[in-house]
């Protein structure tokens, strides 16, 4: 029978939650790497034993750390103690994120536009997004603050920037947001492993049809009205992007404002934020055998990060956007004050579609009927950063 | 042998428990007592001090015999009596929530 498996990312630690194919019963392990924040987990589509968690600290900084064996056990690569005097190649350099500046592949180290307007130069803050490969367990690509896209190719031992986005011409528009200025979404192409779609906040959506070397914004449709230029060709607040693989042109987003979708792989954008409550919101994503039906929640606005009416729902589009249910049976309908963070839900791939997200008031709850009846599977976890699921054999 | 005590987190990490005894060649300077703290330990670069530019941590501060050393050049000579091993380096952690 199959299983599933869902990580959680959270304030203070990350929990690993598995249960067979009814999901009913979940087992909770955790906390791992207990008191740091955990920005994301998430398993390698090659090789579902293989994870990878972006550990971070105030204090501490980043750590980089990866299991074999789907959670049971996790190592910092490159990590090990060496048995004599010297070094091993490659040792302690996990978390060693360094902007390309070399003259060869490199660009210059720009800056970028800073809260009060000022131009900043780029420093490395954390690792919010990992995106295993598709088909390489061993290699997976990093969404930091501030902004920036790295990739791994040996494991998570070192790393290496796709310079041609931080050094795009529209680098010193880029701005931060809130949670400051992250590389928070990656998709990857499974149709070309040439195409690689990213989202930044403030910057916009940028997507590579050659493997990275170059970038370009894929912002046009985009309307925000918190920017001096609604239509402007970078410095949207985009939240989350999502695809499903079936129709990799196709793309759903979750903006600051405005819920999104395109259908020529980001070249043009139409809003379906339809009949929502509320088009703020953080998380987007889409059901797994049916590319016409997403998932959003929505969030009362920019300034108050909670479900309006105090009424925590998910909403549903069959339609690929425009036309919404709310889907509220067995989540809180009054005093839920809680928000959902971008990378914060998750679908499984069983024949009934498994929906997850997280709350950043611990709770994690699941939808084993594609989001007709909720149920909380972890209730009183640190405030939730990510959810991702793995469908196991 | 020097002695240098880290902060939990960092003990965790570093798979130890206690203080952490280091042999430092030459004079033990901030600089000399971390480079062989890192070469005993990889897992501890970047945590303590930044990758590239080998800056302290913002939220981290050192101290021995009750002083603190945070400010000293990190190739001024630590104390004696931590150079000797009769005090540790303490590696501590800005008093902050979360």
């Amino acid at each position: 029978m199959s299983k599933v498996r869902v990580l959680v990312g959270t304030h203070k630690g990350a929990f690993v939650l598995e249960s067979d194919g009814k999901r009913e019963k979940w087992d909770v392990s955790g906390p791992h790497f207990a008191g740091w924040e955990i920005y994301h987990v998430k398993g390698s589509p090659a090789d579902p034993n293989r994870l990878y968690a972006s550990q971070t600290s105030g204090w501490f900084g980043q750590v980089l750390q990866r299991s074999n064996d789907g959670g049971k056990t996790w190592e910092i690569p490159g990590g090990g103690t060496p048995p004599g005097p010297g070094s091993m190649p490659g040792a302690g350099a996990s978390n060693k994120f360094a902007y390309d500046t070399s003259p060869e592949t490199g660009k210059p180290l720009t800056t970028h536009q800073f809260y009060d307007g000022t131009q900043h130069p780029w420093e490395f803050k954390r690792v919010w997004h990992l995106e295993p490969s598709l088909t390489d367990p061993d290699t997976v690509y990093a969404g930091i603050e501030d902004a920036a896209l790295f990739r791994s190719t040996d494991g998570g031992l070192t790393w290496h920037e796709f310079a041609g986005l931080r050094g795009h011409e529209t680098g010193p528009k880029w701005q931060p947001g809130a949670g400051g200025m992250c590389l928070h979404s990656v998709i990857l192409d499974p149709s070309d492993p040439n195409r690689i779609f990213i989202a930044i906040s403030a910057a916009g959506a940028f997507r590579t049809d050659d493997g990275g070397k170059t970038w370009r914004p894929i912002n046009r449709g985009l309307h925000s009205e918190y920017i001096p230029e609604p239509t402007a060709e970078v410095g949207h607040c985009v939240h989350h992007i999502a695809m499903h693989p079936s129709r990799p042109g196709v793309l759903f987003m979750q903006k600051h404002w405005d819920v999104m979708r395109s259908d020529d792989a980001g070249d043009s954008w139409h809003e379906v934020s339809g009949n929502l409550p509320t088009d703020f919101g953080f998380v987007i994503d889409v059901h797994a055998h049916e590319p016409e039906t997403i998932y959003v929640v929505p969030i009362k606005s920019d300034g108050e990060h909670y479900p309006p009416e105090g009424k925590l729902r998910v909403y549903r589009s069959r339609t690929g956007g425009n036309e919404w249910e709310a889907l509220t049976n067995g989540l809180p309908q009054s005093n839920c004050y809680v928000n959902v963070l971008r990378d914060a839900m998750a679908v499984d791939s069983l024949d009934s579609c498994g929906v997850y997200f997280g709350t950043t008031g611990g709770q994690v709850y699941a939808s084993a009927d594609a989001g007709d009846h909720w149920t909380p599977i972890a209730r009183d976890l640190p405030a939730v950063l990510s959810v991702e699921v793995q469908t196991l054999p | 042998m020097i002695r240098v005590e880290l902060p939990a987190h960092l003990r965790t990490l570093a798979h130890v428990s206690g203080e952490v005894e280091l042999e430092v060649e030459g004079q033990a300077t901030q600089r000399s007592v971390l480079d062989a703290l890192e070469a005993r330990y990889p897992v501890l670069r970047g945590t303590i001090r930044d990758h590239l530019t080998h800056e302290r941590r913002p939220f981290l501060r050192f101290f021995a015999c009750e002083e603190d050393l945070s400010l000293e050049p990190p190739d001024a000579p630590l104390p004696e009596t931590v150079s000797s091993g009769k005090e540790p380096l303490l590696i501590i952690g800005a008093i902050a929530g979360g």
